[in-house]
């Protein structure tokens, strides 16, 4: 079922034709076709699995294909490794980049190729002024001195795209380039990317944010199952038919919501404060509940939700469970208050990458599980079947390790945990960031049967569709405080927005 | 029916981790036969009798219980130089205490491991609670340590000791597997327990595996800390004394980089020196194959200046092996 309507073909830059992978004999993509003309922005979509990275690892050379070719401006290639696919022009920016942390700008963009002086040293002076010059021209407001360290995501990126261009790269692979950084940071990488189509750049753009595609694609190619579900210009496609396209059935609701009505309050947040990152909070939360957090990116929401989980000591303020005072000081203290926290930072503090599916999904009930210390392998073993089958996730098995799973498994591995740990209160911060269309809807629906089952919710989300679509009720954070709160009769995006941009002094712009 | 291509992927990947694994975890066995069959051939008559298998594990045993506590360090992300020196004072500590008509059997061994076990928890609360890091914090303890061995000793070899300390090591079960290896048994097995059998073993692990996981998941990360440091110097006190009845002496010189040899058979066993992965029976053959080269260059006579080389080259053999197991 391969349609073939297709934009406007200019002059293709790449091609990949009828490229097919198996590993161990297993068919992970077949006859995949992608061609990307000289200035467009071809975005390619699909579930986490569908074969994207399998089909991007092919052509930087990460992988070699069973069969097919790669084209690059009609002449056929080999890439045995990146470096090699860089030389002749493909440039991938990678969904978490890996810079060398101590080095300068500069030194970053000129790696692997530094000018040198007559006497074969590195010249300094000459590279500073070339990675100046270029980021003038092209409109980068990073100073090349910087350590990359003192960067944010989104200027690394910039910095990223810069050394493409200087490397003159024919395509650039844009992997999810926007999940974790913020609107404005969004704008400006967009811009870079109008750029580099004005210069016939051919962009591959992977990314889940519907919205994103329509903006910025001219073409879009959905892969599913490892097979090519056909490419078609970006105008003849809507929200609804690319996500049927790409989970291969219909999706009636995209926030399925349960109300409950809400029973007692089961936490009560009182002036709670720590350092300069939260000030003054007050919540309450209900039973059956689910409160959302909105605010723009170091509004000081995950910081509330660290403090309240005692990950930080509280500088001031009261929290109060069921009723009755409390001083978290350890996230042992709550857990044992039966509060869970899925962080946002699914593989900095919510996952153990080198332990199996099981070793982290017991990890946060091991004393519930085995009062006397003594690991009881059955009764684990039948814990975790259980709880996988109930969340859904995909895995080889138990033992299987954990980094081995898509992004949306893995965040299914890390609900597994929490709610294995029978909590009450449940705060979740950026439960669906990098999930894919179906592991989303898994953990809304999921939610939806924590507060039929009596459970308090709060759900952290930088998107403020889907908080409007889940929530009953939003707090809206701004620079630590918490600056408006809206019933769910009342939502309204603008509002929002508006609650959420509520500095004072002059405000900070999206750190942290 | 066709299968998701996403359980594909999972399936495949599973496939080539535990292609992998089956090489990270037993790719060493390998090398280990390798050894035992080419000494067998080359010296056939010497190294295959028991009395001479014996001696190997023998030989193994106080290198082996030295590394069962490094690897429990390791596995929880931190490394412990100190082991080697806290070998010597003990030993003399153990010595000092066990001339004949002076005190009962048991104050030595007492002082031997609860010494053992206090430097231990010290080199723990520098990195557990002090958060410096754990080869700073051992690297000073085995300098204080040697010298605090040389001073109880006055620079001298303790000798004269009873029957029964001697008999700690030399003693042998149904007459003819030796105390010395029966310790090593036993510490094995205890170890192996705590390990996988625990609650505090799987601690152990996710705290090495990533540190603020394991704290966000309610794990008391310094006490873990504190721990396994502490089952280091106690394990670190057996071996000094253990080896100060092998040798009916307490020596303020033994042990002297033996650190690095029980770091060397816990990184030879595939234990990962970024924390968090590692088996006890990879740490065990890690051990003899240390023993088994040493004992065999020995009967091929080959000189104990070439045998470190030797021995040097096999270690960055093992971790090479080890390293290309992982990569996928």
């Amino acid at each position: 079922m391969i349609e073939e309507r297709g934009g406007p073909v200019s002059e293709t830059v790449l091609e990949m034709k009828g490229i097919s992978k198996a590993f161990s004999g297993v068919g992970v993509l077949e006859e995949i076709h992608l061609q990307v003309a000289k200035g467009e922005v071809h975005a390619l979509m699909g579930e986490n699995g569908a074969g994207k990275s399998t089909l991007m690892k092919i052509l930087l050379g990460i992988h070699p294909a069973d069969r097919g070719e790669i084209l690059l401006e009609g002449r056929r290639i080999v890439n045995r490794s990146p470096r090699e696919a860089m030389d002749k022009g493909i440039a991938m920016i990678h969904q978490e980049l890996h810079p060398v942390l101590d080095m300068t700008v500069w030194e970053n963009v000129f790696l692997g190729r530094e000018i040198r002086t007559r006497f074969g040293l590195a010249d300094k002076k000459a590279m500073a002024r070339e990675c100046g010059r270029l980021f003038t021209q092209l409109d980068v407001p990073v100073d090349p001195g910087a350590r990359m360290r003192d960067l944010g995501v989104a200027q690394c990126q910039l910095v990223e795209i810069v050394k493409a261009v200087s490397l003159s790269a024919k395509v650039v692979v844009m992997d999810e380039p926007t999940s974790a950084i913020t609107d404005r940071e969004v704008e400006i990488l967009f811009q870079q990317i109008a750029r580099l189509k004005a210069q016939g750049v051919g962009v591959i753009y992977i990314s889940h944010k519907m919205e994103e595609i329509f903006r910025i694609a001219d073409r879009i190619t959905v892969l599913r199952d490892g097979r090519h579900m056909g490419t078609d210009s970006a105008a003849d496609l809507d929200n609804d038919r690319l996500i049927r396209r790409m989970v291969g059935r219909e999706i009636r609701e995209v926030f399925p919501k349960e109300t409950v009505v809400p029973g007692e309050v089961v936490l009560e947040v009182r002036g709670l404060c720590w350092g300069r990152k939260v000030r003054d909070v007050d919540l309450s939360l209900r039973k059956g509940e689910i409160l959302g957090i909105a605010g723009l990116v170091g509004a000081g929401r995950s910081e509330l939700a660290q403090t309240l989980f005692g990950i930080h000591k509280p500088t001031g303020g009261s929290v109060h469970v069921h009723g009755k005072p409390v001083r978290i000081q350890r996230p042992g203290d709550a857990i044992a208050l039966k509060m869970a926290l899925v962080t946002e930072d699914r593989k900095g503090s919510g996952l153990n990458l080198k332990g199996t599916v099981q070793e982290n999904i017991t990890l946060a009930s091991l004393d519930r599980l085995f009062p006397r210390g003594i690991l009881d392998g059955s009764r684990e073993g039948d814990v975790v079947s259980k709880s996988m089958e109930k969340l859904k996730v995909k895995a080889a098995s138990p033992k299987a390790p954990v980094d081995s799973l898509s992004g949306g498994n893995q965040q299914k591995v890390v609900l597994a945990k929490w709610l294995l740990a029978g909590p009450e209160i449940i705060v979740l911060d950026e439960p669906t960031r990098g999930v894919d269309v179906g592991a989303k809807r898994d953990i809304y629906l999921l939610l939806g049967e924590l507060v039929k089952a009596g459970k308090a919710v709060i759900v952290i989300s930088s998107e403020i569709p889907e908080i409007m679509g889940i929530a009953d009720r939003i707090l809206v954070m701004a620079a630590g405080r918490v600056t408006g709160e809206v019933a769910r009769k009342d939502f309204n995006q603008e509002r929002i927005l508006g609650y959420a941009a509520q500095f004072e002094g002059g405000g900070s712009s999206g750190t942290g | 029916m066709r299968r998701n291509s996403r359980e594909v992927g999972a399936v495949e990947q599973a496939k080539s981790l535990q292609s992998s694994r089956f090489m990270r975890e037993f790719g060493i066995l390998f090398v280990f036969a390798g050894v035992l069959g080419a000494l067998m051939l080359l010296s056939p008559g010497a190294f295959a009798r028991p009395a001479n298998l014996m001696n190997i594990i023998k030989q193994a045993s106080v290198n082996g219980i030295l590394a069962m506590g490094m690897m429990f360090v390791i596995i929880s992300g931190g490394i412990d130089l100190s082991v080697g020196s806290i070998v010597a004072l003990t030993g003399v500590v153990a010595a000092s205490f066990a001339h004949p008509g002076e005190y009962p059997f048991l104050v030595p061994v007492v002082l031997a491991l609860g010494l053992g076990a206090l430097i231990g928890l010290l080199n723990g609360v520098g990195v557990a609670y002090g958060n410096i890091p754990p080869f700073i914090v051992t690297l000073g303890m085995m300098t204080i340590v040697r010298g605090l061995a040389l001073i109880v000793s006055k620079g001298s070899p303790v000798f004269g000791v009873t029957a029964a300390f001697e008999n700690i090591a030399g003693a042998f079960v149904l007459e003819v597997v030796p105390l010395l290896v029966v310790y090593f048994l036993v510490v094995t097995g205890a170890s192996a327990f705590l390990l996988n059998k625990t609650v505090f073993g799987r601690r152990v692990y996710a705290v090495g595996g990533n540190e603020v996981s394991a704290r966000f998941s309610g794990i008391d990360v310094q006490r873990i800390r504190l721990a396994v440091y502490t089952i280091s110097g106690l394990l670190a006190g057996l071996a000094g004394l253990v080896l100060a009845s092998r040798t009916v002496s307490g020596n303020p010189t033994a042990g002297q980089s033996y650190e690095l040899d029980a770091i060397a058979a816990v990184i030879i066993g595939g234990v990962s020196m970024s924390g968090g992965s590692g088996k006890w029976y990879g740490t065990v053959i890690g051990a003899l194959l240390i023993a088994v080269i040493g004992n065999g260059l020995d009967i091929l006579n080959v000189s104990s200046h070439y045998q470190l080389v030797i021995k040097g080259a096999i270690i960055i053999f093992a971790v090479l092996l080890d390293m290309k197991g992982k990569r996928k």
